[in-house]
């Protein structure tokens, strides 16, 4: 039987007077894929900052694998089990790469193979070479890999990416692509916002699109793939 | 050349008293991002409570320890039920710990009078030590000394230990912290309670060269503020150099040229505020 992983259920958020997002509900289901889409200014990333709690909702309701989490912290969402990895990476610039990852680490119970420093360092090999390096001086890419390893220490029952392949070098967007595949092949649920439909929609199983703060898409990846009108209309390139 | 000997040892007092004010206060500030103003009046209490100590149990060390937890807790406290009701408020914030400092303050002077209070010097620390026939002040020694280390073990903690860097995390990046699962409002009451634990026990350790008296808290507050615009918020290696280089500069400025001391001790901060604003170890990025 399929669970869902993530509900949003009439979500709305403000910031300060300027309603962002209008009602937004949609649904992960576990061990899927979904591409969150949208123009910029569409409200993706502030649906992320809903879900991990940084702007609370003004109403609606977000579960967790069934548990409301809609009024926690930051430090407690992640605890239940969202790791997050944000736009612009933010990884701590003068913690060094181990410190990056060691902080963020979370045991969680029932995990076959728990994320380790060493599962990390070998899911990105750079990493290795850098432990001892301030996270501040490592190239784009490599923060990228820093930033999606540090949210996979946490052990996480469902994975928040904001534009992954933000400003990185086509030969590191394809290796971050190849990491996200692997993930979803070991079972890990995922929401994937991207600008780069293509990545997006080579990831994706199911696919949410917003514009101007409103679901107006909400089905597979191969539904909105062949649909070039709606890419057109609310993506608006092709 | 006896002038120069013992203003050096008083300046490097100076400088390891202010480090321990102005770690906590530092740390505070950069994870919290709020200027603590209580924690000059957290020194001074912390001396009143080692005089109270000292009239029981006649051991300096333990006093400053005993001192230091009793203020610790104070901060906790104050941190747990007053400062996180204010979370986001930061101007809220910084103005209720301004105003515990005026009841500390107030509450110093009824429980121990207005005269100053003199806290007498170990025993065995009362003799100069003598080196190539030049005496050396032996407590101002042992005050240098319990800077030094008191600062190697905050540096240990905060470089080398998982608790320190989910500190460090917290300053970079407080969302990011909060994100990745770090408990950030526990390490706060914690590094609150660390800083006025600092400070307390830094007030009974001045108190053979400061004495305890009513306005010990607004004499130390501005030199913390100053050590720590010098260094940079959050650098427990600036907090380190800037109070040495504060003590210096107040020492010194006060013997040499006593009307413009003050003139001498904001100068070098102006300075460095203009051409690296965020101290001298500041983190860049923030």
């Amino acid at each position: 039987m399929e669970t869902d992983a993530l509900t949003l259920t009439g979500i709305n958020a403000l910031y300060g007077d300027s309603h962002v997002l209008h009602d937004v509900s949609f649904t992960v289901s576990a061990g899927r894929v979904l591409a969150l889409l949208g123009r910029n200014g569409a409200g993706k990333t502030t649906c992320m900052s809903a879900i991990v709690g940084f702007l609370p909702p003004r109403a609606g309701e977000i579960r967790l694998f069934g548990e409301t989490i809609t009024h926690l912290s930051p430090e407690v969402i992640s605890r239940k089990g969202i790791g997050f990895v944000p736009q612009g990476r933010r990884v701590f610039p003068t913690l060094t790469v181990r410190e990056n990852l060691l902080v963020a680490q979370q045991n969680r119970s029932g995990i076959d193979k728990p994320w380790t420093l060493e599962r990390v360092c070998e899911l990105f090999p750079r990493l290795q070479e850098r432990l001892a390096q301030h996270a501040g001086s490592l190239s784009g890419g490599e923060q990228q890999m820093l930033a999606i390893g540090r949210a996979l220490m946490g052990n996480p029952r469902l994975l928040l990416m904001d534009e992954p392949s933000e400003g990185l070098a086509p030969l590191i967007v394809a290796e971050v692509g190849r990491t996200i595949a692997r993930l979803k092949s070991e079972g890990q649920s995922i929401v994937l916002v991207e600008q780069n439909i293509k990545l997006a929609f080579d990831l994706a199983d199911d696919c949410v699109m917003l514009n101007t703060g409103r679901v107006v898409f909400a089905g597979t990846a191969a539904e909105a793939r062949g649909n070039a009108a709606l890419i057109i209309q609310h993506l608006g390139v092709y | 050349m006896q002038f120069w000997i013992i203003q050096t040892l008083n300046s490097l007092a100076l400088g390891g008293l202010l480090f321990l004010l102005s770690a906590g206060f530092s740390l505070i500030f950069g994870l919290m991002r709020i200027a603590n103003l209580t924690h000059g009046a957290l020194f001074m209490l912390g001396a009143y409570i080692g005089v109270t100590i000292l009239k029981f149990v006649p051991n300096l060390w333990l006093a400053a320890v005993l001192a230091g937890l009793v203020v610790a807790l104070l901060g906790a406290l104050l941190e747990r039920f007053i400062l996180r009701a204010l979370a986001g408020n930061a101007l809220g914030q910084v103005l209720v710990t301004l105003g515990f400092a005026f009841i500390i303050a107030d509450f110093c002077l009824v429980m121990w009078g207005g005269d100053p209070i003199p806290v007498s010097t170990p025993e065995y620390l009362r003799l100069p030590l003598i080196v190539a026939g030049v005496p050396f002040p032996s407590y101002r020694l042992a005050v240098i000394g319990i800077a030094i280390v008191t600062a190697v073990a905050l540096y240990l903690l905060m470089e080398r230990t998982r608790l320190g860097a989910m500190i460090r995390a917290g300053v970079d990046d407080m969302q990011m912290a909060r994100a990745v699962g770090i408990p950030v409002s526990k390490l706060f009451t914690l590094v609150f309670a660390l800083g006025a634990a600092l400070a307390g026990a830094g007030g009974v350790i001045g108190g053979p060269i400061l004495s305890a008296y009513p306005g010990l808290d607004a004499d130390m507050l501005p030199l913390a503020l100053i050590v720590v615009i010098l260094g940079g918020v959050g650098s427990l290696v600036g907090a380190f150099a800037g109070s040495f280089i504060i003590g210096f500069i107040y020492t010194f400025g006060t013997a040499l040229l006593p009307d413009l001391a003050y003139v001498i001790l904001f100068l070098p901060m102006i300075v460095v505020i203009a051409f690296r604003p965020r101290g001298l170890f500041g983190r860049q990025t923030a």
